[in-house]
Formats: structure tokens, C-alpha cells, sequence
């Protein structure tokens, strides 16, 4: 008996473990939060939001369950899913572990786009601000990130198809000048503005309403559907381009198909909830390293933990400082870059970057 | 049925590369392509692999142009062994193999035994739970092959012949595995697939391939048997280099000697 029999048992049970894990943390996550709702309560309200009478509920508990809680929880929920997924299916795309889907540009341009509205909605944008508001920093966000996106695979396209190689580059030429706008928008902020966009640069969940979970679950949902349908293309690719077209593959096709849900995916998460570090990167990595690197169960896995962990993270995020909120990419970024740097120490000794 | 390159002209920038190759290749034969470097063995595998698109002139797969075959159909009857992989992740060597697969729908258990089978056939079925990474060049070569030999593993559904393409496939290995490889296409070929190489020793050529052709400056120098393609006059002005063709002293097939490095001669 091949070891790879007792591996996929094993990595079936994973997937399991993870989606019943992910399917108690939410309710648990329920009770967490600078005012106290005990476990029981919050159950029971939660039980109500999805029609069943359990107990009476104290009605401004289940307000804030059901209004301000719940909301939340989905909303850290799918953004982590969405920048997990997104970065497993990069990282497969450009053959590379360490990519991001920041590399295609999309959260540099998403970055761009909302720090220009935040500085100019109210001068020069003010007639798109009207126009979108409250929306106006989600679409700002979303568009910004969407069409850098497109920028950079069109760079990179010519009559060879689209080059990976010159993709990386052109990201990361673009993601110069996109840093370099936001410095401009940051020299000409006011005071108030420079609050804002740097609050909105560390990332929060905090503006979480069924509208946003709504409106950025649509796209979310798209992606995290659609990218797993991918899966045996993508293990194809992890051989190489020619060997993935030899084997059947429309490789241009899979491109620009990963390349489209991934910005759709980043750039809604980005949106809703600002600059949200690591995720994309560490979440991929841990779940490769324990069940390996076949994407038909690196791509569920990884939005599975990557829910799980964005929803761990916002719990500590809003209770480490109650009732202040640490923003919830500081705690991210805090928790990944050291693991980052131990990624990279375990790597190099193991086999060369 | 045949694998046919059809007045074959490819330009990349303002160089020529390759000019009016005429090329067949027959189900049941083995076809090695020799040349000196840059004489364009790789371009021309290249467009027999439809890795590129922008040549002149028309390649055909079993009597239709490339252009009117469906990528998906093309793989379930043509295995193609490029050069150098770049698979940078830990798949163990039989999740590699399994992959040559992909475009089959035999099964999961029917694809688990020709991976096994196939890694077997390369010598390499004691490395099936290895990890990919931890492979010598050689060994990954050979499981590459192994999933190569997966993908054309089984007779086509529709009967079509099918094609083994590989470039420069024993680079990598020992004295006993590069003839283990090339035992094992032409194996292949007298089961009735067509098989072409890219190889670089005449010897190995003239032992395993039923026909030479040889290239340079991008063209078709000569091609046919062993036996007319092997001369001393023409291996030195192809590669430039002085040699002695002589018999086999056991199986009499042409053996090329260089005698460059002769002194006194």
C-alpha cells in the first residue's frame, strides 16, 4: 500500500476537522466582544436570526448579534477565505510559494484608488463621492484594485500568451508607482484624512453591515466556487507551462481565468476591509506543508483556514484593547512577518528558495 | 496516420530559424534529430509540439492540422518530454506521474496502476513515495518520462495512433539508464507508436533509431537510414569535427569515432 493512499485518507479527515472547526468558532465568536453575551445567549440569538424560537433574548443582545456580531464574523469570515484562496491559486500560478496576490497589483491599485478618494472625495472625486456614498470607498477600493490588475496582464500578454516572468515584473513596477501615488495623496492629505486613510491602511472589519457582507460576498463566493474548479489545471501548471499544455491544458485560459477571480476576490476583501496583510501568503503555506501541495485540496483547505483565521484574528482585534479595536492587519502582520522569517530560515536550510 | 511538418519556415525577430523543414514521422518508427547546437532541434521540437503557433506552413496530427484538433484531444494520443521541468513543489514521484493522467477520465484506480506501471518501466517504482525535491537530476528525468509514458500509456479510444516526442531525454542519466531509456521507446515504437528524439549521441542514435535526421543552420541537412546518414564526410562538415565511421565489431550497425583528439594521425 502506497503511503499516498493513507495521505489522502489523511487529508480528507483534515478537511473535515476544518470545516467543523470553522463551524463552531463561528457561533462561539458570537460571545466574544467588548460587552458581555454569554455563550448561551448568544446561541439562542443566533438560533432566533435563523428562525428558531429558543429562549427570550434580551433585545438589545440580540441586536448586537444579529446586526453587529454576525455580520462581522461572515464578513472576516469570506475576506479570509477570499485572500487565502486567492494566494494559494497565485502562488500555483506563478509556480512560486512565496507569490502574493499583492504581485499582480491588486491591492497596490485597490490602495491607490481608495487613499485618492479618501483625500480627494471631498474636493476634485466629490461628484463620484456623492454619488456612491456610503459606497464610495468599497467601490474606489475594488475598481482601483480590479483594473491595475487588468494593467499588468495586459503588460505582460503578447503573441507568446502571457508571460508569468514579465507579469512579476510589471507588478512589481506597478506596485512602485501605485506606492509612490500614495505617498503623493498622503503629502496632501489634511489631518483628518491622514486618520482616516491610516486607519484604513492597517485594515478593519469593523464597518461589517449585511450590505458590505452582501455586496462583497457576491464576489467572494465567486472565487471561492469558482478557483477550486481550477485545481487539476493549476496541479498541471505546478510542472510547468509547456508540460501543463501537453497535458491537455489551456493554459491561457486557466491564466486568465485564476488571474480575474483572484483580483475579483482581493479586490472586494480589500475593499470592505482595507489592507489586510500575511493571509494570502502563511495560510497557503500551512496547509501545504501539512497536506501538501495539491491544489483539489490546498484550495478548499486554505479558504477553510483562512476563514478560521481571519475570524480568530478579528476576535482578538476587537477584544486585546476593549473596547478600542487594534486594527485587525496589525495583528496579522504581527503574527506573519515572524512567521515569514521562519519560513524562509526553514526553507533555505531544507532546499534552497 | 502520421505526424506530419509541412514546409516548416519559423522567424523569431529577424532570424530564421528554421527553413523548409519537410518532416514525417510514421506510427511504429523511431525518428532521432541530430544537429550541432544551434542548428534548430529545439525549435523544430518546438513546433511539433505546438509550443509555438507562429510558424509557416502546417503541422498535422494523424491527417488533420493542428489548428482543427482540440487541445484536450491532442493529449490523449501525444506525450511530450520537454528538457528541463521546473516543478519547484514537493509532489511525491507517483503524485507526478499521476499526473500524466489529466486528460483521461480511466479512473482513479485505473490511473493508480498505470503510474505504478509507468514509474516501473523507468526504473524508478522504489521511488514512488520520494518527494519530487529530494530527486537527483537523473531520477527526476526518468520519473518526468515515467509520466510522460502514463499520459499515452493506453490505446486510444478512437484508435488514433499516438506519439512519444522527446528532447534530449538522456541528458541527465548514467550509461545503463540512457540506454534503459532508449530500450524502452523503442519498445514503444514497435508497439506502433511513433516516436521522435532529440539526441546528441550519434551512437546512441545509430544503436536505437530506425531513421537520422539531421540538421543545420535550420534546415534539413540529410535524412534516411543509419547507414546514409552516418558518413565521415558528412558528420565533419556538419559538426566539424574529424571521426572514422567504422562497423560494430558484433553487429556490424555504424560507429562513429572521433579521432580530433588523435595525435600523430
Amino acid at each position: 500500500m502506497l503511503q499516498v493512499e493513507n495521505k489522502r485518507r489523511m487529508i480528507q479527515l483534515s478537511l473535515g476537522m476544518l470545516a467543523l472547526l470553522l463551524a463552531l468558532t463561528l457561533p462561539l465568536s458570537m460571545a466574544i466582544g467588548p460587552m458581555n453575551i454569554s455563550t448561551v445567549d448568544a446561541f439562542a440569538s443566533l438560533g432566533g436570526a435563523l428562525g428558531f424560537q429558543i429562549a427570550e433574548i434580551p433585545q438589545h443582545i440580540s441586536v448586537i448579534v444579529e446586526q453587529i456580531r454576525l455580520p462581522r464574523a461572515v464578513l472576516s469570515v469570506l475576506v479570509g477565505a477570499a485572500l487565502a484562496v486567492s494566494g494559494a491559486a497565485i502562488q500555483g500560478l506563478f509556480r512560486n510559494p512565496l507569490a502574493d496576490p499583492g504581485l499582480i497589483g491588486v491591492s497596490g491599485g485597490a490602495a491607490l484608488a481608495a487613499v485618492a478618494m479618501i483625500v480627494l472625495g471631498n474636493s476634485y472625486l466629490l461628484f463620484l463621492q456623492a454619488w456612491l456614498e456610503p459606497y464610495s470607498l468599497i467601490v474606489a477600493a475594488f475598481l482601483g484594485g480590479f483594473l491595475t490588475t487588468l494593467l499588468v496582464a495586459r503588460i505582460a500578454t503578447n503573441k507568446f500568451g502571457t508571460s508569468i516572468v514579465t507579469m512579476l515584473l510589471a507588478g512589481i513596477a506597478i506596485n512602485i508607482v501605485t506606492g509612490a501615488g500614495i505617498g503623493i495623496f498622503t503629502y496632501m492629505a489634511d489631518d483628518n484624512q491622514l486618520r482616516t486613510l491610516t486607519f484604513w491602511s492597517m485594515g478593519s472589519l469593523g464597518g461589517a453591515t449585511w450590505e458590505t457582507v452582501a455586496a462583497a460576498g457576491a464576489l467572494i463566493l465567486l472565487a471561492i466556487v469558482l478557483i477550486p474548479l481550477k485545481a487539476k489545471s493549476l496541479n498541471a501548471l505546478l510542472l510547468g507551462e509547456s508540460e501543463a499544455r501537453h497535458l491537455g491544458v489551456n493554459v491561457d485560459k486557466v491564466k486568465r481565468q485564476v488571474i480575474l477571480l483572484s483580483a475579483l476576490a482581493v479586490g472586494a476583501a480589500v475593499a470592505v476591509a482595507g489592507m489586510i496583510g500575511f493571509v494570502g501568503l502563511i495560510v497557503p503555506h500551512l496547509v501545504r506543508m501539512t497536506l501538501g501541495p495539491d491544489h483539489r485540496y490546498l484550495l478548499p483547505a486554505s479558504a477553510m483556514l483562512g476563514g478560521l483565521f481571519l475570524l480568530c484574528a478579528d476576535m482578538i482585534s476587537r477584544t486585546l484593547i476593549a473596547p478600542a479595536e487594534l486594527p485587525i492587519g496589525l495583528i496579522t502582520s504581527i503574527i506573519g512577518g515572524p512567521f515569514f522569517i521562519a519560513l524562509i530560515i526553514f526553507r533555505a536550510k531544507r532546499f534552497s528558495i | 496516420m502520421s505526424l506530419v511538418a509541412d514546409n516548416i519556415s519559423l522567424r523569431i525577430g529577424s532570424k530564421l530559424l528554421l527553413n523548409n523543414i519537410n518532416l514525417t514521422v510514421e506510427p511504429g518508427e523511431f525518428v532521432a534529430i541530430l544537429g550541432p547546437n544551434g542548428a534548430g532541434k529545439t525549435s523544430l521540437f518546438r513546433v511539433l509540439t505546438r509550443e509555438y503557433s507562429f510558424f509557416e506552413g502546417q503541422v498535422s496530427l494523424n491527417g488533420r492540422a493542428y489548428t482543427d484538433w482540440k487541445p484536450q484531444k491532442i493529449a490523449l494520443q501525444m506525450g511530450v518530454l520537454p528538457q528541463a521541468s521546473a516543478l519547484n513543489f514537493p509532489f511525491t514521484a507517483y503524485e507526478v506521474v499521476l499526473l500524466g493522467r489529466l486528460p483521461h477520465s480511466t479512473g482513479r484506480v485505473r490511473d493508480q496502476q498505470i503510474a505504478l506501471q509507468a514509474l516501473a518501466a523507468v526504473d524508478a517504482g522504489h521511488l514512488a513515495d520520494a518527494s519530487y525535491l529530494s530527486l537527483s537530476g537523473g531520477e527526476k528525468q526518468r520519473v518526468q518520462l515515467a509520466r510522460v509514458l502514463a499520459q499515452i500509456w493506453l490505446q486510444t479510444d478512437t484508435g488514433e495512433a499516438r506519439y512519444l516526442l522527446l528532447d534530449e531525454p538522456t541528458s541527465a542519466l548514467d550509461l545503463a539508464h540512457q540506454h534503459m531509456i532508449l530500450q524502452c521507446a523503442r519498445r514503444l515504437s514497435r508497439e506502433g507508436l511513433g516516436v521522435v528524439a532529440i539526441l546528441h549521441d550519434l551512437n546512441l542514435a545509430a544503436e536505437y533509431a530506425d531513421r537520422l535526421v539531421m540538421l543545420k543552420d535550420g534546415e534539413i541537412s540529410t535524412q534516411g537510414s543509419v547507414e546514409s546518414v552516418l558518413t565521415p564526410e558528412r558528420i565533419q562538415s556538419l559538426f566539424d569535427v574529424a571521426v572514422d565511421v567504422i562497423p560494430h565489431p558484433k553487429t556490424q550497425q555504424p560507429l562513429v569515432i572521433s579521432t580530433a583528439g588523435v595525435h600523430g594521425l
